[in-house]
């Protein structure tokens, strides 16, 4: 084990998926001469060339065409988009080839490729630079959707997207890129893809929250347990597949449930929860599921318009004091 | 005019014969582009002292451009510009009370503080808008364009786009719709020698970007964009043309970004040879030099305008100091129209 930030151990699954699988090659916008645009792919021009490490223009849609065709025939790129906002440039090519090839061709081609960089709101950016992206993607049957929220997550998930048969959208975050947490040093560590993981044990609520909100559930928690309330948190990691197993297992032993996301609520990620909780353990709830969601709006610019946009560890803690009676 | 471009459709539009612009003119170019200078470092200052969040796109050393540009147009017309967009809107008119207000995300900036430097629009000065997506505003032109011929309103569409950008796929696409319908719009392409930190050789094969116009069967010129003169000399010719019907017309600014690609880029893959060259030909150096050479203004008028433009630019920071913040209830105001 070594303590790394969260920027380090994506660039410790990146080298060593590159010096294990020759197949693997870096792409996109300012990875390579200048290190990537937060510094995740620092060294590894350097290490491994620049026929491995690709500096590209700016044409999202080209390069992201091109890794599709390049995972074709026999390669496995991992694209970076520089933010995620900019993936929506390569939304074609994500969702009509990569994510169908297998399945129009009748599972002849199948395309292993990754697409990783930072996505979620960052700091007054506006609406077309902070935005919860999974959404465009988990819809999509053939894409693997994957929202890492610590270190090793970020270390282990990676390692697992890259040799996955199939496209995976691994979403970062700009805001986790400096926290710090364990990272084992293996080489062969890896946490398989579609594992929810329990980030905190409790008795009385199940909360759902991944990333920068999974941070704010857990501060909620702690609040919470001062006034008697035990909240077990669970950080479903990879957004599809997901583990249902896992997260209905806990709304079973606690009976209510309660989903945080940074995105618009409309048909975002506590939709689809709240639905298959409800299929799945509707007997168990002693309560309805609640979504604390960022507004249905567009990121505005000013802070305070964008506090006001965004989930707060109160109003969490109100939904979580509803569902609890408490 | 520095390059020109070899591509078919590519024609020389040959630099301004001196004297072409009077000296009033050449001095409110000088004023336009002393105001955008002073306005940027001002915001710039800004963001170190805290007051406006990052990120700012200064346009620091491409003042030429954009005022070169907006002074072939009239108020009417209309402008799409990108994330380094300051300029453009200075140049074509914006009120820098309601920009800087703008960028401290107040309820009285041009935006509303809903969409903060990348986003700058402001209809009453033909400005439809900063695009914060690379490329994003080509198409959008395109579109104004088009709707401009549709309703017989004469008015031209200016497209401001960095190097970077014209790598885009909706660039490419754009133009040649452009030139297809034969519409009344001008692809400004502001070559400051980067994209974000990649130099444009790495990024491009073309030497001179106005080569593509050929592609497209429109013209194309390359013009040394920090001569304002030259800039203006190119685009009153196109504009002419383009509001007679002759179509589009791309024009490459060759510049130089001075400052980082954003506030805070340590700018390490610059060499101080191409900043000390490119210091040189300062577009505001220049302008001063040549309108207080020989039989030009004492340089106390150039001392008097420079004093008028601090205090309005003290003045647009005082007014988005004191400006309120938007409502925090109105997170939900601007999502529909007619809501
Ligand atoms: C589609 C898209 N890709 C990437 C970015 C990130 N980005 C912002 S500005 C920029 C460079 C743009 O270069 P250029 O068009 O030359 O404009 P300049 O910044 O030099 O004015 C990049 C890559 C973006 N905003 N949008
Ligand atoms: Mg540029």
């Amino acid at each position: 084990m070594s303590v790394m930030t969260y920027r380090e151990a994506l660039n410790m699954a990146l080298r060593e998926e590159m010096q294990r699988d020759p197949r693997v090659f870096l792409i996109g916008e300012e990875i390579g001469v200048y290190d990537g645009a937060y510094k995740v792919t620092q060294g590894l021009l350097k290490e491994f060339g620049e026929r491995r490490v690709v500096d590209t223009p700016i044409c999202e849609s080209g390069f992201t065409g091109l890794a599709v065709g390049a995972a074709m025939v026999g390669l496995r790129p991992v694209v970076e988009m520089m933010t995620f906002n900019f993936a929506i440039l390569a939304l074609d090519q994500i969702v009509n080839s990569a994510a169908k090839m297998y399945y129009m061709s009748g599972g002849q081609y199948n395309v292993p490729m990754v697409i990783r960089g930072p996505g979620g709101p960052a700091h007054q950016l506006a609406a077309q630079h902070s935005q919860s992206m999974e959404v465009y993607f988990y819809h999509v049957p053939g894409l693997k959707v994957v929202r890492p929220s610590t270190p090793p997550d970020a270390k282990g998930l990676l390692k697992s997207a890259i040799r996955d048969d199939n496209p995976v959208i691994f979403i970062e975050a700009e805001t986790l890129y400096g926290i710090k947490g364990e990272v084992p040093d293996d080489p062969e560590f890896t946490i398989p893809l579609g594992k929810a993981e329990i980030r905190r044990e409790g008795t009385d609520v199940t909360v759902f929250a991944y990333m920068g909100m999974l941070y704010r559930a857990l501060e909620a928690a702690e609040e919470l347990a001062k006034a008697g309330v035990s909240c077990e948190v669970v950080d479903p990691r990879t957004l599809r597949p997901m583990d249902i197993e896992t997260m209905i297992g806990s709304v079973r032993k606690t009976h209510r449930a309660v989903v945080v996301e940074a995105g618009a609520g409309f048909a975002g990620m506590g939709s689809e929860i709240a639905a298959f909780v409800t299929e799945n353990a509707f007997d168990d709830l002693d309560a309805p599921v609640e979504r604390v969601t960022g507004a249905n709006a567009p990121m505005p610019y000013a802070k305070n318009l964008e506090q006001a946009k965004t989930p707060s560890k109160e109003k969490i803690i109100a939904a979580i004091r509803r569902v609890c009676h408490a | 005019m520095t390059k020109m471009g070899e591509g078919q459709g590519t024609s020389s539009t040959g630099s301004a014969p001196p004297g072409q612009l009077s000296r009033q003119r050449l001095l409110h170019l000088y004023r336009v582009m002393a105001t955008i200078r002073r306005f940027e470092e001002v915001a710039c200052q800004l963001l170190v002292d805290g007051k406006i969040p990052a990120t700012l796109h200064a346009s620091i050393g491409q003042e030429a451009v954009a005022a070169g540009v907006c002074e072939a147009l009239e108020p009417a017309d209309l402008i799409v510009t990108n994330h380094r967009g300051h300029g453009h809107c200075i140049a074509k008119g914006v009120d820098l009370k309601a920009m800087m207000a703008e960028l401290m995300g107040k309820a009285s900036g041009t935006n509303r503080g809903r969409g903060g430097s990348m986003h700058i629009a402001d209809p009453a000065q033909g400005i439809l808008g900063a695009n914060g997506i690379v490329g994003g505003g080509i198409p959008i032109a395109v579109g104004a364009a088009y709707a401009c011929r549709a309703r017989e309103s004469g008015q031209i569409v200016v497209c401001f786009f960095g190097d970077g950008a014209a790598n885009e796929g909706g660039c490419h696409e754009a133009m040649n719709l452009a030139s297809l319908w034969e519409l009344p719009i001008l692809f400004v392409c502001e070559n400051n020698q980067y994209a974000e930190m990649t130099p444009q050789r790495v990024h491009t094969r073309v030497k001179d970007l106005s080569v593509r116009a050929g592609a497209y069967d429109m013209p194309g010129a390359s013009v040394d964009g920090n001569d304002v003169v030259a800039v203006y000399a190119a685009v009153e010719a196109a504009v002419r043309r383009a509001r007679a019907g002759g179509g589009p017309m791309l024009i490459e600014c060759k510049t130089f970004r001075v400052r980082g690609h954003f506030e805070g880029d340590p700018q390490r893959y610059k060499t101080a040879e191409e900043v000390a060259r490119w210091k040189e030909k300062d577009p505001l150096t220049l302008l001063k030099t040549s309108l207080t050479g020989p039989g030009g203004i004492p340089a106390g008028e150039l001392e008097a305008i420079q004093q008028e433009i601090e205090s309005a630019v003290r003045e647009a920071v005082a007014f988005a100091e004191a400006a309120p913040l938007p409502s925090p209830d109105e997170v939900l105001t601007h999502v529909y129209a007619g809501a």
